[in-house]
């Protein structure tokens, strides 16, 4: 195995590919991302998302935020090369929904809102409250880890550079009204 | 980020290696051997050290439980003392006229200069408090994984040299490289796939 300060730079790219197919995936085969999480009844991006595209030795950052903002302009950042470094996702699974944001070059997940838990009002509550919130968290943990795993399985295979990667393309030129 | 509060940030990591000895005792030691030093009234700048989840200020791994059923569950603490640059500046200046007026001379040397800023750096730091934060640690040990509640860098590399030095063990974080490789299952042929990848352009391909 490489070195892991050498490792985590040159595979930065690997988790931005990564959330940029994650959102491909969001918009044209959610039911594909049950893999990762069997009772996930809905994923959507959330409030914020950013990209940067480092190609012409340039580093560009575009930053999207705020509830309800389009996303038109990080597509159009697609389509000149840019790919996703960081977003924030809302998860639902039935009744239930987490909110967090996943940054792509470490997997580090961040302003994780989990489901409402039981107020911890006595010491005695402290060991429930421990176990239901790593469960919670867990689940979030969890479906990242799988649905990293998918796109790293597709990513090493054959069918990512002759389907995966036109298909966003397409998903991208299709997108931009 | 505290994990039983209402927003949290999460790095997870995979732990490499084998206590000796039965699991329980073998922490409770580690962390009681490196539990937070308070530096209060002291004239260090930073203390890092355990801390418990229950009594983060009191700690006492000599009586606290710290297993919460497969887990065990603990805080990294890190005391800082921060002084405001003008202050230690105003210090500095004040100290080095006193001592030139003591001595009659017109300058001092560069080491005369030194010594004066860290006996400055050391009376005020006696004096001023440390600010604590505290992060959470879930480890289970059985699983091999550890989640500790903070992307901060900082803290993040106080844990592996902390973690390192009181239990023996070697602390992975679990970034893209990491996972793919100890994570996802791979077979041989795709993990040397994983080790060759490039970058791929989305938008050109489709056009070109």
């Amino acid at each position: 195995m490489l070195d892991v300060s050498v490792a985590y730079n040159r595979y930065k790219f690997v988790g931005h590919e990564f959330l940029t197919w994650l959102w491909f995936m969001i918009e044209t085969d959610p039911d594909a991302l049950k893999k990762a999480d069997p009772d996930l009844s809905a994923m959507e991006i959330g409030n914020k998302m950013i990209l940067e595209n480092s190609r012409n030795n340039a580093d560009e950052t575009i930053s999207i935020s705020g509830d309800g903002a389009g996303l038109e302009e990080a597509l159009l950042a697609l389509k000149k090369g840019a790919k996703v470094t960081e977003i924030n996702l809302v998860m639902r699974a039935g009744e239930l929904e987490w909110r967090f944001s996943l940054k792509g070059e470490s997997l580090g997940i961040s302003g994780l809102k989990c489901p409402q838990t039981g107020k911890v009002e006595s010491k005695s509550d402290i060991e429930g409250a421990v176990l239901e919130k790593l469960y919670l968290c867990g689940r979030v943990i969890d479906m990242v880890e799988k649905a990293f795993c998918m796109f790293v399985k597709l990513r090493v295979s054959p069918q990512w550079e002759t389907g995966s990667v036109r298909k966003i393309g397409s998903w991208i030129d299709a997108s931009i009204k | 980020m505290s994990l039983l509060s209402s927003s949290v940030s999460v790095t997870r990591y995979r732990v490499d290696g084998k206590l000796a000895d039965s699991v329980i005792d073998s922490v409770r030691s580690g962390l009681k051997n490196s539990t937070i030093r308070e530096i209060e009234n002291e004239p260090d700048a930073k203390s890092v050290g355990w801390t418990s989840f229950e009594a983060p200020f009191t700690p006492d791994f000599e009586i606290e439980n710290f297993v919460i059923a497969e887990s065990m569950v603990f805080c990294l603490r890190i005391d800082k003392k921060s002084i405001p640059a003008k202050i230690i500046n105003k210090q500095f200046k004040m100290a080095v006229k006193k001592r030139l007026s003591e001595t009659g001379r017109e300058h001092l040397s560069k080491n005369e200069k030194t010594e004066i800023k860290d006996d400055v750096l050391h009376r005020l730091y006696v004096r001023v408090p440390a600010t604590p934060n505290v992060y959470d640690i879930v480890w289970n040990y059985e699983a091999g994984q550890l989640f500790f509640f903070s992307n901060l860098k900082e803290a993040n590399e106080e844990l592996e040299t902390l973690f390192s030095k009181s239990f023996k063990l070697t602390l992975i974080r679990m970034f893209p490289y990491t996972v793919a490789e100890l994570s996802c299952g791979l077979l041989g042929p795709e993990l040397d796939a994983v080790s060759k990848l490039s970058p791929s352009q989305f938008y050109e391909a489709r056009n070109a």
